[in-house]
């Protein structure tokens, strides 16, 4: 996994509220036994039109925003299926971080172990940076994790919630299953105590 | 004595590894089921770091996915899924994993067969990387999906990193009437609450509705807990879950089913146990109900309408539902019944259990399928598929017209080529009118198995109460 300090870049506004991870990668794209390569399926239905062309006016296809690699989202951003397909499309894309006014539980949980910041930022800050992205889709915005602070194209900052165990681990770019692998002892300990029948 | 507590911190409680501040629960799994779909990367991972698989006697595999259903044949669907079913097979067979496959009598829809085996059991914790895990809620355990990522932590080490979620008690109140089910009751609340409502929370169902449920009612109502964003949907054990276990395959027999009866009924919430939240549903006056729109809680009772985005007026909200309706095709204002469809769905780890196959065959019985319209019934499992077929259930639906296949997830989620063609309506019984979900460019209509049979016959969105006599 990648670290993640603090990234500083254009951002992609789609000002869509609910959007489940049937759209961020349709299903069709789940018989892949890989994670790496599903960034061109990201947002399929959306993205492309039936004959496979982009359709213009997605925000994905605007050239405006080549490079981008941060996603500011509508409310409730991961909501439905589990697929951590999700994660790998947007940052097979080149996401590094999503903003939102609320993330759905399953995909933050993914998110957070693939290296992807999930930004959760209040309803207010966020009407105001959906307003200067309108106003100035390609001016860049910074996200400094150390500080857990977003700066809007405008200089206004803001402050963004995470658990201190996730921030650490992304700063370092350190893997969950290395930690959760040094607890054997404590794991065995569980298992040896736990009634016969449930064990 | 001790602080009171809930069922969910009961569960959560037992099963702690370890616990240091600042940093998030070691969380014990006693059992992890696996799929097609969310595994393969998770055993990569495995064999890239040189691990095996901690508990494969915790660890139950089935494919459902993107299996076929017209017969077990895999030339039946693509390569890629077929290659997919196939690495499943390598993967258990490397690791020492419990599979069903193909040709077992026992396969089926993971959420499906779990409590079916009576693998699933008051009081565990189990997870699978699929979001409706929190089915087997249903039973008094904490279940919940996971990502693939999770999925690798628990094939390596039995735990799972957890921060405590928040609980919240949905008390549900009411007699439901006639023609009203399980299904009604969530896609209500979930049209209450919405598809954010329980985001942060684990769902406890309480009051003398969910009591008066079967377990498959039960397990209907916790397995769209996610579909209003709630991390898990759980159901105090009481003598309706332990008749259902009793004699199951893998639950306790003899001794240790007593042992385990008298532990199980340790479980409900204490009496003064407290909830961070609470929701009240009163379906007393419920009717069967149906969505228009393109996520869960886009839902109305069938006699209603479909709503105006110019009442609407929160700008997102409004939005939100304008792009629902131009997906769908639906008018503001525009009543649901009546309203044609081409395809029926009845399957779905949501409603393809036997009691949701007796529902659909009753409003069949006799009677034909609209011209036009084509009915898919696909069993959530092979011992349901069975068990319909012992009661001439199977003839029922292929005398009305309908097609009756094999078991597995089918056209809920459109990987095995059970699917919609762009622009078809489908009522269907199972989770998710997202987008696309049954098809691209597909139209989703959920409802429950009575509705959907109603929609068969009639070719159009209908309430089943008047074919019931």
């Amino acid at each position: 996994m990648n670290a993640f300090r603090s990234l500083t870049s254009k951002a992609i506004l789609l000002p869509v509220d609910n959007v489940d991870t049937d759209q961020i990668i349709p299903a069709r794209f789940l018989k892949t036994t890989h994670k790496e390569g599903l960034g061109k399926q990201l947002f399929a239905d959306w993205r492309y039109q039936p004959d496979g062309s982009p359709k213009p006016d997605f925000p994905l296809n605007d050239v405006r925003f080549e490079g981008a690699q941060i996603l500011v989202a509508g409310d409730n951003f991961g909501c439905g299926s589990s697929r951590e397909h999700a994660p790998w499309a947007l940052l097979d894309f080149g996401f590094r971080a999503v903003i939102s006014t609320r993330f759905a539980d399953i995909f933050r949980n993914n998110c957070l172990k693939n290296g992807l910041l999930p930004v959760e930022i209040d309803p207010q800050t966020h009407s105001e940076l959906m307003g200067e992205l309108r106003a100035a889709p390609d001016a860049p915005m910074t996200i400094d994790l150390e500080r857990q602070q977003i700066a809007l194209p405008n200089g206004k900052m803001a402050t963004f919630p995470i658990d201190t165990f996730s921030k650490n681990r992304l700063l370092k770019g350190m893997d969950e299953l290395d930690y959760l692998l040094s607890f054997e002892a404590q794991i065995a300990a569980h298992e040896a105590a736990r009634p016969v029948h449930d064990r | 004595m001790n602080r009171p507590q809930t069922l969910f911190e009961k569960i959560w409680q037992r099963h702690i590894v370890a616990q240091e501040a600042g940093f998030p629960t070691v969380l014990y799994i006693d059992l992890h089921l696996i799929h097609e779909v969310t595994s393969p990367q998770a055993f990569a991972g495995l064999r890239a770091r040189g691990l095996r698989v901690r508990r494969p006697d915790k660890t139950v595999a089935v494919a459902d996915h993107s299996t076929p259903t017209l017969d077990k044949d895999l030339r039946l669907v693509d390569d890629l899924a077929a290659q997919q079913i196939r690495q499943l097979e390598k993967n258990c067979q490397d690791f020492g994993v419990r599979l069903y496959n193909l040709d077992s009598q026992q396969r089926g829809i993971v959420h499906v067969i779990g409590p079916e085996l009576g693998l699933t059991q008051p009081g565990m914790t189990i997870v699978c990387g699929d979001s409706h895990t929190a089915t087997h809620g249903a039973f008094g355990a904490l279940a919940f999906g996971v990502g693939t990522s999770e999925v690798e932590h628990v094939l390596a080490t039995q735990c799972l990193l957890q921060h405590k979620p928040k609980t919240c008690e949905v008390r549900i109140e009411g007699q439901l009437a006639r023609g009203v089910t399980a299904k009604d009751v969530i896609l209500a609340l979930i049209a209450q609450i919405g598809v954010s409502g329980g985001t942060g929370y684990v769902f406890e169902y309480s009051g003398s509705t969910v009591r008066a449920l079967d377990m498959e009612g039960r397990m209907t109502l916790c397995n769209m807990s996610i579909e209003a964003g709630a991390r898990a949907g759980m159901i105090a054990p009481d003598d309706t879950t332990f008749e259902y276990l009793a004699g199951r395959l893998y639950a306790p027999q003899g001794e240790e089913w007593e042992r385990a009866l008298a532990d199980w009924r340790t479980l409900p919430s204490d009496e003064a146990a407290s909830y961070d939240q609470h929701v009240a549903l009163d379906v007393s006056h419920l009717e069967p109900m149906i969505t228009y729109g393109t996520n869960p809680g886009m839902g109305v009772p069938v006699t209603g309408s479909v709503p105006d985005p110019q009442q609407i007026t929160d700008p997102n909200a409004r939005a939100a539902l304008i792009k629902s309706l131009n997906y769908m095709g639906l008018q503001p204002g525009q009543p649901l019944l009546g309203q044609p469809i081409d395809v029926v769905f009845i399957g779905s780890c949501t409603n393809g259990r036997i009691s949701d196959l007796r529902a659909a065959a009753q409003a069949l019985k006799g009677r034909k399928v609209a011209p036009g319209v084509r009915v898919l019934v696909t069993p959530g499992s092979e011992s349901v598929r069975r068990q319909a077929e012992a009661e001439g259930l199977d003839r029922i639906f292929k005398e009305a017209g309908a097609e009756w296949r094999w078991s597995g997830c089918s056209m809920c989620i459109a990987m095995n080529g059970d699917q919609l063609q762009p622009g078809q309506y489908a009522v269907s019984t199972s989770n998710r009118n997202f987008e696309g979900r049954q098809g691209k460019g597909g139209r989703t209509f959920l409802a429950s198995p009575l509705t959907a049979a109603a929609a068969a016959v009639t070719g159009c969105i209908a309430d089943a109460r008047r074919l019931l006599v």
